[in-house]
Order: C-alpha cells, then sequence, then structure tokens
C-alpha cells in the first residue's frame, strides 16, 4: 500500500478526516521550508502538499505567485525542492509528501529523470496544474513506473462524463478544487460541498481532499464533515508572511484541532 | 477535426490540436471543459455558411478588407533589388490585421451565449481591436495589460478607455505581455460561465492556434490573389514579423504547401541575439509548455520561462505560436533576427520613402527585407505583410532617437 493509501486506511480506521498544510518550497529559504515540514508533521499535518516554484503559476493567486518568486530568489530548483524532501525523509518515513506544480520545470528536468529522483527522494505523489488527462500520457508511464500517485484536480466545471476520464489514471486521492477561480481567493460553502461531494463520490472508491479558498479551523472541519481531506495553502504563506514560520505551526495546530473535532463513520 | 492530408502542410493541427510535437491543451482541468466546448462551436460555426457570411459582411464593411496591395516602388528602387510588395494590413479599421480575429472571435463568442469579454494585451493593437469590437457588439471587456506596456503605449490605452474597455495594468513578472497573459487566464478561470477569452495572437491552448489562424488567412489569401492579378504569378519571398505569430501565420499558411515560395519569420532580437535581452524564442529557445501548449520557449536550464526583451511591445513575449514552432522543427520557414536599432532604422526608412509610418513590430520585417532585397535580382517578388501602423509607437521612437514630444 503507499503511504497515501495507508494515511487515508488509517485515518478512516480514526473515524476522522485529513488535514493537509501547504509549504511553498524556499519561501522565503530552504531553512524555513525545512522547519515548517518537520514542525506541520509534528503538529497535525497528516500529508503535506509541498510548491515548486515556477515564473508562471497560472492557477495561482496573488499569495502564491509572491511565495513563488520569492522561493526562486531564495534559489529554489527542482533539483533543490527534491534535496529538501531527502532531508526531511531523514526523520520522518510516515508523512506523505505530494509535490504540486507546472509542467515545463518538469519537462526541463527531463520527465524519467524527474519521476525516479522524486521517488528516490521519498515523494509520495505529484499534482501537476496544467496537465489534463488529454496529455496525460506525458507523465503517466513514468510516474507509475517509479510508484508516485498521478492527484488530478476535479473542478466544478468537470461534467460527470468527463469525471469518469479524469479519475482513470488518479492515485493516491482526487484534489476537488471547490471554486471556480484561483487559489486563496473565494470560500466553498457548506452547500456547495453538500452538493458537489456526492457527485464526486459516485465516481470513485479515492479519497476526495478539498482546496482552494480553505483558511480556518471552522471551514476545515466543513470541509472534512463531506470530504476525506482539507488542503489549505494561502492563508499559511499570509501567516508566515505577516508573523513566523512559529505563528504558521500553530496555525497548523488549530487547523488540525478543527479537523479531529468532525467524527466521520468509520 | 481536420481532414489529415499527409502530404499537405496545410491539414494540420491534428485531432489533439498539435502541429508535429508541439501545440496541445496544456490547461487547469477548470478550463478544460470550455477549451473543449470553445473547439465544438468553432467547429459547428465553421460548417455553417451563415457564420461565414457574416464573418464576410463585418470585414467588408467594417474592417474595410480587401486591404490593398502596394506596389513599394521607392523602397524597391531605393533597395536596388527585388521588387517589393506591401500586403496593407495596417489600413485595416484601427490600424493592424487583429482586428481580423477580434471579429471572428466575437462573433463566435455570440454563437455561445457568452456575454464578458476579455483579453490581453502587449503593444495595445489586440486591445484596441477588442474594446473596437465589444463596443460594436454591446458586451463588457476587461483588457490585461502588463504595467510596463501601459506605460510605452499610453495612445492604445487612452483608445480602450475610451472605446468603453477596461483596462487592467498587471504588475506580476517583468509586467509585460506574458504576464497580462496569465492573468487574463486567471480571470478566465474564476469566470467561466459567462466569459469568452478572445487570445489576440495563434498561441495557446487548442483550438486558438488553429482558430485565430483560421481568422488571419485572409491576409495571405488576399494578397495571393492580389499579386496573381499584378504580376500573374506568386510571391518568391514572403515577409513577416513574428511575436506570437498571428500576422505571419496568416500570410504565410496559403503558400505553404507552394515550395517556390521562400517564406521568412523576423523575430525581435532586442539589444542582440547573443545578449540577454531579445525575444527570439524560435532562433535562442527551446521546446517547452507555456499558456497552454508546448513550443519553443525562452527559459532557463531549470525550466523557468525568461522575460523577452524587445523595443517593439507587440514582439516581447517568451514564447510563439506551436505552428511557427513545427514550421521552424522542419525547416518550412526560415526565422530570422532584427535588433532594436535595425528596426528603428527600418521604421525611419519606410517612413520617408513610402510615406507610410510602420508599427515598429513590422519595422523588422523591414528590417530583414533591406537586407535581402537587394541580394535578389529585379525580375524577383517579396510580398511583406505591413501588419500595422506606427502612430502608436511615435513616443517611443522619439524617445530613442533623443526627442521629446
Amino acid at each position: 500500500m503507499s503511504r497515501i493509501a495507508g494515511v487515508f486506511a488509517a485515518l478512516r480506521q480514526e473515524g476522522r478526516g485529513a488535514l493537509i498544510p501547504f509549504v511553498e518550497a524556499y519561501d522565503p529559504d530552504r531553512e524555513t521550508s525545512l522547519m515548517l515540514l518537520n514542525g506541520m508533521a509534528e503538529n497535525g499535518a497528516d500529508i503535506i502538499e509541498i510548491g515548486m516554484p515556477f515564473t508562471d503559476p497560472m492557477a495561482d493567486g496573488p499569495t502564491i505567485q509572491a511565495a513563488g518568486r520569492r522561493g526562486l530568489l531564495a534559489g529554489a530548483t527542482l533539483k533543490g525542492v527534491l534535496g529538501l524532501v531527502h532531508e526531511f525523509r531523514r526523520q520522518n518515513r510516515h508523512t506523505p509528501l505530494v509535490l504540486m506544480g507546472y509542467l515545463n520545470p518538469i519537462c526541463a528536468y527531463g520527465v524519467k529523470a524527474f519521476c525516479e529522483d522524486a521517488s528516490a527522494a521519498g515523494v509520495d505523489g505529484l499534482i501537476i496544474v496544467d496537465l489534463p488527462p488529454e496529455e496525460a500520457d506525458l507523465v503517466l508511464p513514468d510516474a507509475n513506473a517509479n510508484g508516485l500517485d498521478i492527484i488530478r484536480l476535479i473542478a466544478p466545471t468537470t461534467c460527470d462524463v468527463r469525471l469518469k476520464q479524469v479519475l482513470e489514471g488518479s492515485s493516491g486521492f482526487v484534489y476537488y478544487v471547490s471554486i471556480t477561480g484561483i487559489t486563496g481567493t473565494r470560500t466553498a460553502s457548506a452547500a456547495d460541498l453538500a452538493r458537489d461531494i456526492p457527485r464526486i463520490r459516485a465516481a470513485t472508491d479515492l479519497p476526495i481532499a478539498v482546496g482552494f479558498g480553505v483558511r480556518t479551523p471552522d471551514q476545515a472541519a466543513t470541509v472534512v464533515a463531506h470530504a476525506d481531506a482539507a488542503i489549505v495553502a494561502s492563508v499559511l504563506i499570509e501567516t508566515l508572511c505577516k508573523e513566523s514560520p512559529e505563528a504558521v505551526i500553530r496555525d497548523v495546530r488549530a487547523l488540525a484541532e478543527g479537523v479531529k473535532a468532525v467524527s466521520k463513520a468509520a | 477535426m481536420n481532414d489529415h492530408t499527409p502530404n499537405s502542410l496545410r491539414s494540420w493541427p491534428d485531432a489533439r490540436g498539435r502541429f508535429g510535437e508541439f501545440g496541445g491543451r496544456y490547461v487547469a482541468e477548470t478550463l478544460m471543459p470550455l477549451i473543449l466546448e470553445l473547439e465544438t462551436a468553432y467547429r459547428a460555426a465553421k460548417a455553417d455558411p451563415a457564420f461565414q457570411a457574416e464573418l464576410d459582411y463585418y470585414l467588408k464593411h467594417y474592417v474595410g478588407r480587401p486591404s490593398a496591395l502596394w506596389h513599394a516602388q521607392r523602397l524597391s528602387e531605393h533597395l536596388g533589388g527585388a521588387k517589393i510588395y506591401f500586403k496593407r494590413e495596417e489600413l485595416n479599421h484601427t490600424g493592424a490585421h487583429k482586428i481580423n480575429n477580434c471579429i471572428g472571435q466575437i462573433l463566435l463568442a455570440k454563437r455561445m451565449g457568452k456575454t464578458r469579454i476579455i483579453a490581453e494585451t502587449g503593444a495595445g493593437q489586440h486591445g484596441v481591436a477588442t474594446a473596437t469590437v465589444c463596443a460594436l457588439f454591446n458586451l463588457p471587456c476587461t483588457i490585461y495589460m502588463g504595467a510596463v506596456d501601459v506605460e510605452r503605449q499610453k495612445p492604445n490605452v487612452f483608445r480602450m478607455k475610451l472605446l468603453g474597455a477596461e483596462v487592467i495594468p498587471v504588475s506580476s513578472g517583468a509586467a509585460t505581455l506574458k504576464d497580462a497573459m496569465n492573468d487574463a487566464l486567471r480571470d478566465w478561470v474564476a469566470n467561466v460561465h459567462d466569459t469568452f477569452y478572445i487570445i489576440g495572437t495563434a498561441a495557446g491552448p487548442h483550438p486558438y492556434p488553429e482558430l485565430v489562424r483560421d481568422f488571419q488567412c485572409i491576409i495571405g489569401n488576399e494578397a495571393r490573389e492580389q499579386l496573381m492579378e499584378a504580376e500573374g504569378r506568386l510571391p518568391d519571398v514572403a515577409i513577416a514579423a513574428v511575436g506570437g505569430g498571428s500576422n505571419a501565420i496568416g500570410l504565410f499558411h496559403t503558400f505553404l504547401d507552394e515550395a517556390s515560395v521562400r517564406l521568412i519569420g523576423v523575430e525581435a532580437a532586442g539589444k542582440g541575439m547573443h545578449t540577454s535581452e531579445h525575444a527570439a524564442s524560435l532562433n535562442m529557445g527551446r521546446p517547452g509548455v507555456l499558456h497552454g501548449n508546448r513550443t519553443y520557449l525562452l527559459q532557463d536550464d531549470d525550466g523557468q520561462i525568461l522575460e523577452a526583451h524587445s523595443i517593439s511591445a507587440g514582439l516581447d513575449y517568451p514564447g510563439i505560436g506551436p505552428e511557427h514552432s513545427w514550421l521552424h522543427d522542419i525547416k518550412r520557414v526560415e526565422y530570422v533576427g532584427i535588433t532594436d536599432d535595425e528596426a528603428l532604422e527600418a521604421f525611419q526608412l519606410c517612413s520617408r520613402l513610402e510615406g507610410i509610418i510602420p508599427a515598429l513590430e513590422c519595422a523588422h520585417a523591414i528590417a530583414h527585407l533591406v537586407k535581402l532585397a537587394p541580394t535578389l535580382g529585379k525580375d524577383k517578388l517579396i510580398l511583406l505583410n505591413l501588419s500595422g501602423r506606427g502612430d502608436k509607437d511615435i513616443f517611443t521612437v522619439a524617445k530613442h532617437l533623443g526627442t521629446m514630444i
């Protein structure tokens, strides 16, 4: 069983949802990212999503755009991000790590080499924002050969017919982009989720994570009441900017408590 | 899907929206259903004679087509070689070829029931053309434009506002065309239900490169017919400037299968191809994925996109349309570079000899023509796409010549 599947299976036994916080690699430097990864894993993160900085992050709002720019200024490269993962894995073998990014840097690295190196470093899954199922044959064979889950985005615009196509070749979990928009802007309501999640649930056995616009422990709790995991990104980057890495860990702890407060049928 | 005739270069893209290995649909899932819907709607429109008739009506009575074919006699004499013809796209309403595509896309938007239009713009020509058709069809219009371009293309910003468009300056990245396109895509993701994105160049996710090319093909189709009438034959050379490449593909497409016609695309070499400040994606870049398509890009070793540079805001883009990438790889089209300084010289030369102030974009094509024409015999014909007028550029040029306006 993959590390991601293992975590969701254990949480199902426990009867609760997962918290997936986000770290933009090298924002504002490598050391801070490593500290955040360790701190999040020790304070309630069930899985961690790591952003790979790109100059042109088309699906991201101003907060993650700025974080990516800071990461690039601090010298982030894909090699550097994999090094970060490798170092984290020396101390932590259990927390799944998912890399989120855009296709071009992966193509520049070489898709095969990237999948091999990512797997060797201890990466568990990939979210490639600008790789729809129509183009997925570019990455899927190498990801599969190296045991990397390909986590697909599903949007409110994804119709039922298309849903099947998107889910085919997906593994680990599915990432429901709960709003039509960019990261860190609007927030889906409980009513939106109550309407949308069952539609996806009917089409897949994979756990469903919800992201884009999840900011508070209450919102995270609402999300896991309907879905299986809450992904929180932009608000943590804002806290990092305005306050400190310690404040981010504090917020992750609070978000984890929000998630744990919701008990789900096993 | 096009009928794919293996022995024709004019039958691409394939069913996946690819020109060879280039093109495709590399967009986030939120946009994917829209891209597919657009493709379906475009196929239906293309097959509908009523759509074509409506398009023809606006092109004739509103844009003022056909645009003239001009024998540039003084320039031909001055250069002392080949006989030069200009396809006068700068005579179109709004002063450039961009309107051809905007009319086509807004008619498509109407057909699809979309009620809001967005666009990106570099030099502002596409922004002005989009704002114009939005005024004509009474649709609200938002234009994304790099903050640097807003500054260097003030007259066009004011034109767009006069036409009722909202102009949003984009300050991320280099604050030029690439960044404007990022923000336009972000707007589209957030407003998928009512918004149509009028992309200005033959790039972006499939079907845009095909659709924009089809709407611009009228340039080459008309020029071919006009030249047959004037000279009784095809040109020996066809030249056009390439940024994203819509005016060039519009001119070239009709000649792709004519082996006797040499096709030359002129990239912006900025301060020199071997400096870090240019926009020569084909000559100096490598294939990658940006803005929904696989194409040649200016990028570093880590796949991060580099900032382009050109004196011409319309050429200041680190990518290029995917069909050009393919035509480059199969060596059907030659792509050369022209520097800022060479373009400035050509800008002045054309103004003085022909009484036509060209856009800085096509001043690049003219600069290459200046090099090429004297090397060819007087019996040779060169067809150049004069894709836009230079009124918008007089402030930039004046500044470079040390004159205050």
